[in-house]
């Protein structure tokens, strides 16, 4: 963009010149990220750069939430320290009887010589803000690689459920919801021990269960869990609760939930630690001489 | 960048005064801040994209002074803060920068209203590129709200011409003097 010469002449390659090129490196960086997932490294530079904007960005939202705390009523913060002494007790008596039942339980899996079940550490994460982009369901928060986060832990709140890690920056990482189109997460029906996979809708904020027989022994309001099956998630979070089924639209039943937890609206998250290595899959047999190599496969 | 030529500088008969390149940028990278602002979902999808909105004001009054390099950049930026596909928001920008300078002769002729058509066109006409891309990539459609937001980028048009050219006008002083 040399502006010297005069305006009649030509100044650099024309606008469509330089259209067409910005246009194919664009296009080149497309496909570069939606085939092979290359520029993880150039996003994370990039995220770097971005995180002072986007921290004085949500100075606004934060000075207004603390404008809004400011103006909290003595009653109100003594009803809610009232309302979490209570909860505490309840939850401290819990925690005492869940104990006790572990210890039982670890017992009982050693006589029958299981695998003990792996603890797993909470990390606890601010939620930064949602992407704008309309076609995914995607949040970003405020932990990442410097504090040890990877890509694939599950992130939950008091609730159940939340979503995924699935791109982790220094600074920050992005989570996916588990309504976003690309979570799927295995499932157990808390009622039935029907086993499930649930599929995110994308806008709606739904999740459907695919896959499911007609006859499957679904009813609304069950409650499904995590199956644990993924090794991602631990057994037994709350998911999803059946909100709607419908069971003559194809060879399928059609049966839509809606998140157990506040998968919109919060604004802190517990991360979980990655579970134990899982086996190599697909497995192969204990013993290969035993069986016929044909057989295996 | 440098000095931009004197035809640049006349908007509607008036003189301004020569913009800095200091204040292009900045004004840029507000519009990045603002887009950055965390919002409530609903909120979020009707916020025009103020990037844009910006980068097409200076690409239509100061077509010299700003190419296709910032757009692809911010561009960038924001993919990278909206965990979009990588080079989405950057090709959509460039489209968007490249049309406005193009047609910059035109939409700075016109009165305010055909401004904005111009202007919705354009921004109507970014969103269908990254509209087209996601669904190249991986066929999931957004919601009837999508559009909404070149709505508003179109809607606040005319206080955002207002605004940034508030800076560049001169002084009545100054007019008299010179």
């Amino acid at each position: 963009m040399q502006a010297s010469a005069p305006p009649m002449f030509k100044r650099g390659p024309s606008l469509l010149v330089r259209l067409a090129f910005f246009a194919l490196m664009s296009l080149v960086l497309l496909v570069a990220d939606a085939r092979f997932r290359y520029l993880e490294n150039i996003r994370a530079t990039l995220s770097i750069v971005l995180f002072p904007l986007q921290e004085a960005a949500a100075v606004p939202s934060t000075m207004l939430g603390r404008a809004g705390e400011f103006f909290v009523t003595h009653a109100a913060l003594y009803r809610e320290n009232e309302q979490l002494k209570r909860e505490r007790l309840l939850n401290g008596a819990e925690a005492q009887r869940i104990r006790a039942l572990e210890m039982d339980n670890e017992q009982l899996r050693k006589l029958v010589e299981a695998a003990p079940i792996p603890e797993r550490q909470r990390m606890v994460a601010e939620m930064l803000y949602e992407t704008r982009d309309p076609f995914t369901r995607k949040v970003v928060v405020d932990r990442g690689s410097v504090h040890g986060l990877g890509v694939g832990q599950a992130v939950v709140d008091h609730l159940g459920v939340v979503g995924q890690v699935t791109r982790v920056f220094p600074l920050v990482s992005e989570v996916s919801l588990l309504t976003d189109k690309t979570q799927s997460v295995p499932v157990q029906n808390a009622r039935s021990g029907v086993r499930s996979v649930t599929f995110g809708l994308g806008l709606g904020g739904m999740l459907e269960l695919k896959f499911m027989p007609v006859n499957a022994d679904v009813r609304n309001g069950d409650l499904f869990v995590t199956s644990g099956i993924d090794g991602i998630y631990p057994p037994g979070l709350p998911v999803a609760v059946v909100t709607n089924i419908e069971r003559n639209v194809s060879s399928f039943a059609r049966i839509l939930c809606v998140p157990a937890a506040g998968v919109s609206n919060y604004t802190r998250v517990a991360i979980l630690s990655p579970g134990p290595p899982r086996p190599a899959s697909p497995l192969v047999p204990a013993s290969p001489s035993a069986q016929p190599r044909e057989a295996s496969r | 960048m440098s000095r931009s030529n004197l035809g640049d500088n006349i908007l509607g008969g008036e003189i301004l005064r020569p913009v800095r390149g200091v204040y292009i940028t900045s004004t840029l990278a507000l519009a990045l801040l603002i887009n950055l602002i965390p919002l409530p979902g609903w909120l979020a999808s009707a916020m025009p994209d103020f990037v844009v909105v910006i980068l097409i004001y200076w690409s239509v009054f100061q077509p010299h002074r700003i190419g296709l390099l910032p757009a692809w950049v911010l561009g960038l930026l924001m993919d990278v803060a909206d965990a979009s596909l990588f080079g989405q928001h950057a090709l959509s920008y460039c489209i968007a920068t490249c049309t406005a300078i193009f047609l910059h002769r035109r939409i700075q002729m016109f009165p305010m209203s055909y401004q904005i058509a111009h202007v919705l066109a354009i921004l109507a006409g970014q969103q269908a590129v990254q509209l087209l891309i996601r669904l190249v990539a991986s066929a999931d459609g957004p919601d009837m709200l999508y559009f909404v937001s070149s709505l508003t980028g179109a809607a606040i048009w005319p206080a955002a011409a207002g605004l940034l050219t508030l800076p560049m006008r001169r002084r009545a002083k100054e007019e008299e003097v010179g």
